[in-house]
């Protein structure tokens, strides 16, 4: 069941704070991810402007094939590619980045240098309302590629078959992205919260 | 993924360097089975995989956390303008 299509119905019944909920809820994840194919924010403003409109114009024609998130970053992402200048996408799978710093492991590959502890400490930030800030940040300064996966994957909670249609990458190449970003997550939040025990 | 670097232990074993960068695709279900044994294997007697593995499903889990910014009572009267136009567009 789409999580959406309650406001759905009310769109189309002419439902204007409707809308507005849908906004709310979608707008700025579109502006984070537009910001990666257009060179400054304010193109990514426009294009998310006129995604929105494009969305209403649209909702007639929309069948609920997908759900109406994923309608719309597919709209976002169209937009913003034929606006944005960034150069041809080919994702660099041979490139070797590995998940973990090679200087934490010994020659036999064993740990040398083991994961730090960093769990509870990272919740009780989260629970202070002090960590979310954060992530975003450390996300917007991903790569693009990985960025915009791991936004749409574990920020907007996408499938990752709804993933690879809205970005266009084959499943092998999300996970590769999607690898390395969580990877880098991951370090960040060690390197913040991490005591050895 | 390079899993043929390292030949010191038996040759289905995996050491921790390999098995770090299994976990996306554990979690993701897209190992084949006998990777799936192989990385469990690794987990069951490796305290430091174990618990990356849980700093992996944490770090996620924290990512989801994260809520949109409230619109600005502008920004929600704007978007109160778009609609309105949108509908006597229709008309």
């Amino acid at each position: 069941m789409d999580p959406d299509a309650e406001l759905l119905d009310r769109l189309r019944a002419g439902d204007e704070r409707a809308f507005v909920v849908l906004v709310g809820r979608y707008h700025e994840p579109m502006l984070r991810l537009a910001a990666s194919f257009v060179p400054s924010t304010a193109v990514a403003e426009e294009v998310v402007q006129d995604t929105w409109l494009a969305v209403l114009r649209g909702l007639e024609r929309f069948q609920g094939r997908s759900s109406l998130k994923t309608w719309l970053f597919r709209i976002l992402v169209n937009r913003a590619r034929t606006t944005g200048t960034r150069e041809q996408r080919s994702v660099p799978i041979a490139d070797p980045e590995p998940a973990v710093d090679p200087e934490r492991f010994g020659p036999a590959g064993a740990w040398s240098d083991p994961p730090e502890h960093w769990i509870e400490a990272a919740e009780a930030r989260m629970e202070a309302g002090k960590l979310a800030d954060r992530i975003r940040a450390w996300i917007n300064e991903l790569p693009a590629r990985q960025r915009e996966v791991v936004l749409l994957r574990d920020v907007e909670g996408m499938t990752s078959d709804e993933v690879c249609s809205v970005l266009e990458l084959t499943g092998v190449n999300q996970r590769v992205l999607l690898h390395r970003g969580r990877s880098r997550l991951r370090q960040l939040l060690e390197d913040e919260f991490g005591e050895v025990r | 993924m390079r899993l043929s670097r390292h030949r010191v232990l038996g040759r289905r074993d995996l050491v921790c360097q390999q098995a770090v960068e299994l976990v996306t695709g554990y979690l993701e279900g897209t190992l084949s089975r006998a990777a799936r044994r192989r990385f469990e294997a690794h987990l069951a007697g490796c305290p430091h995989c174990t618990e990356y593995l849980a700093q992996m499903r944490e770090t996620i889990k924290l990512a989801g956390r994260i809520e949109p910014e409230d619109l600005t009572p502008q920004m929600q009267d704007e978007f109160v303008g778009l609609f309105r136009r949108w509908q006597s567009e229709q008309q």
